[in-house]
C-alpha cells in the first residue's frame, strides 16, 4: 500500500472521521447506538454500502450526465440500500426485524451521498472503493464507542452478555434511563469531539467572524 | 446494430438531451434487475426465517421451548384453528391458506371499524377472523394461544397470549414485535417479567376481564393480587397499554364471545 492509498483508507479514522469532524450521519449515530449489536450491524451496513456505492458510481463517473448526477449517485444508493436490507432479513433475521427501518434510512445518510459526490466522481473505482471503506470505518469506530457506552450503562450488558449485574435481575447496577435515550448520544458524541480536537487542535474550527475589541474613545 | 447505435449515444457529450435518457433508462434497467433479483433469490430464505420466528413465539408462549428442543419439533403438538369472533365459533374459513390477521384488519370486507369508545387497545379496526393455536390437539387441548395486539407508548404491540384449559389462568404471555423504548418499555421482552404472568387468573368469578398492570410491585397479600402483575419500571404507558389491550381482546370484542361458548361446551 503506497502512502496516498494509506491517506485515504486511514485519514477517515480519526484526522478526517465522518461523524466527529465532518459531523454527516448523526441521525443514524443517535437512532441505532442502545445496544452494541445494533450498533455493529449497522456498521457492516454502511460501510458495504458506501463502499459499493462508491465503487459503482466511480465506475460510471464519465457519463454521468451533470443535470442529474445526484438522481444517479440516489438511484445506485437506493438499490444497494435494498439489498443489503434483503441479505440481512434472509441472513440475520431477529436483528434485521427490528434494525430495519433505520437500514432503509442509510439512503439518505449524508456521508454516503457525500463521498459519492465528493471523492467516487473525480477518482477511479479502486480508490474510490477504499474512500467509501475508510470512511465506513471512521463512521463505524464512534458507532461502536457510542454503542458500547450506551448498552454497558444503559443495560449493564456488552453485546447481551451482562457486566454490570442490575437492580432489575437482582444485582446492584441501577441502570441509568437515560444512556437509552437518544439525547445521551449526542452528549457522548460532543465528549468525544471535544476530546478529538483537545487532542489535534488542528481540527478546531476557525471563529466564522472576529468581535473587535471595544474602541478606546467610546464613552465609559 | 443496436450495440452500434448504444455506443454512438453514449460517445455523445455528457448533457446532450439523448445521452441523458440514455444513461437514465440503462441505469434504472441494471439498477430494477439487481434490486429483483436480490429480493426473488433470497425470499424462499426469508420465509423460512419469518415462519421459523412464528413458530417460535407460539412454542414460547406455550412454555414450550425448553433447552435444546427444536422449535419445529415442538411446534408439531399445536394445532391451528380460525375462529370467527362475530359468532364466537371455529371457522373453516381460510384454513389452508397464509391468512395474515393483520393485513385482513385493513381489509373492509373482512373487518370492522371499532367504535371509538370502545377502542381501548387503540387500533382501529378489527379483522373478523383470527388464528388461535391449540396445543395438544383441538379435541382436549392442555392450551389455548390466542394473538393479541394494541398500542403501547411509541407502538403497537403484537403478541400472544396462552391460556390454561379452564380458560382462566394465563399460561403466558409474550410480545414478539414492538418498538417501544429499549430498556424501559421495551422490558416487555424480558423473560424476568413475562415469568411474573405465568399462574394469574384473567377473568374475576363473575367472567369479568380482572387481570391488569399495576403500578409498582404487586402486593401479595391484597385481595386482587391473583389478577394484578408489576408494572414495569419508567413504563407507566407501555405497562398501561398492555393492561388495555388485554382486557380488549380477552373481553366482548375480542376472543370473549368464542372463549364463553368453549367454556359451556365443557360443562
Amino acid at each position: 500500500m503506497d502512502a496516498d492509498t494509506k491517506k485515504v483508507v486511514f485519514d477517515p479514522l480519526v484526522d478526517n472521521n465522518p461523524i466527529t469532524l465532518q459531523i454527516l450521519g448523526i441521525c443514524s449515530a443517535l437512532a441505532v447506538t442502545t445496544t452494541l449489536a445494533a450498533s455493529l450491524l449497522m456498521c457492516v451496513a454502511l460501510t458495504t454500502v458506501v463502499a459499493f456505492s462508491n465503487a459503482s458510481i466511480s465506475m460510471i463517473r464519465n457519463h454521468v450526465p451533470s443535470s442529474i448526477r445526484i438522481i444517479v449517485q440516489m438511484t445506485i444508493i437506493a438499490s444497494l440500500v435494498i439489498v443489503v436490507d434483503q441479505l440481512l432479513k434472509a441472513f440475520a433475521y431477529d436483528i434485521a426485524k427490528t434494525l430495519s427501518v433505520f437500514v432503509g434510512l442509510i439512503i439518505t445518510n449524508c456521508i454516503v451521498l457525500g463521498r459519492a459526490e465528493a471523492f467516487a466522481m473525480k477518482n477511479p473505482p479502486g480508490i474510490s472503493f477504499l474512500d467509501g471503506l475508510g470512511n465506513g470505518l471512521g463512521y463505524s469506530i464512534v458507532l461502536i464507542i457510542v454503542g458500547a457506552i450506551r448498552e454497558l450503562f444503559g443495560s449493564g450488558s456488552l453485546l447481551g452478555y451482562t457486566i454490570l449485574p442490575s437492580v432489575n435481575d437482582g444485582g446492584w447496577y441501577y441502570t441509568n434511563g437515560m444512556m437509552l435515550l437518544p439525547p445521551s448520544a449526542f452528549f457522548i458524541i460532543g465528549l468525544m469531539i471535544w476530546g478529538i480536537r483537545s487532542w489535534k487542535p488542528a481540527q478546531v474550527e476557525k471563529p466564522d467572524y472576529q468581535i473587535n475589541s471595544a474602541h478606546n474613545t467610546e464613552s465609559v | 446494430m443496436i450495440a452500434a447505435r448504444i455506443k454512438q449515444i453514449l460517445g455523445q457529450p455528457n448533457d446532450s438531451t439523448e445521452k441523458t435518457l440514455a444513461v437514465t433508462v440503462i441505469l434504472c434497467l441494471a439498477c430494477s434487475i439487481i434490486v429483483s433479483a436480490a429480493a426473488v433469490l433470497l425470499r424462499p430464505i426469508q420465509a423460512v426465517n419469518a415462519e421459523l420466528d412464528r413458530k417460535r413465539n407460539i412454542v414460547t408462549v406455550a412454555g414450550l421451548l425448553d433447552e435444546g428442543v427444536d422449535v419445529e419439533a415442538a411446534f408439531a403438538n399445536i394445532e391451528r384453528r380460525m375462529v370467527d369472533l362475530e359468532t364466537g365459533e371455529f371457522t373453516d374459513e381460510f384454513m389452508d391458506t397464509g391468512y395474515d390477521q393483520y393485513v385482513a384488519a385493513r381489509d373492509p370486507e373482512l373487518s370492522m371499524a371499532i367504535p371509538g369508545d370502545q377502542d381501548i387497545a387503540g387500533i382501529g379496526r378489527r379483522a373478523r377472523y383470527a388464528e388461535v393455536y391449540l396445543v395438544g390437539g383441538a379435541d382436549d387441548f392442555e392450551q389455548i394461544i390466542l394473538p393479541i395486539h394494541g398500542l403501547g407508548l411509541w407502538s403497537t404491540l403484537y403478541g400472544f397470549v396462552s391460556l390454561e384449559n379452564d380458560l382462566m389462568t394465563i399460561a403466558g404471555l409474550k410480545f414478539y414485535d414492538h418498538a417501544e423504548t429499549p430498556g424501559l418499555g421495551g422490558e416487555v421482552d424480558n423473560p424476568a417479567w413475562q415469568a411474573k404472568w405465568p399462574g394469574k387468573l384473567a377473568y374475576n368469578e363473575s367472567g369479568e376481564v380482572a387481570i391488569e398492570v399495576v403500578k409498582g410491585v404487586v402486593d401479595n397479600n391484597a385481595a386482587n393480587a391473583e389478577y394484578a402483575v408489576d408494572g414495569l419500571a419508567g413504563a407507566t404507558l407501555t405497562s398501561r397499554g398492555v393492561s388495555q389491550l388485554l382486557r380488549y381482546w380477552l373481553d366482548e370484542q375480542g376472543f370473549g364471545a368464542f372463549l364463553n361458548k368453549l367454556r359451556q361446551q365443557e360443562t
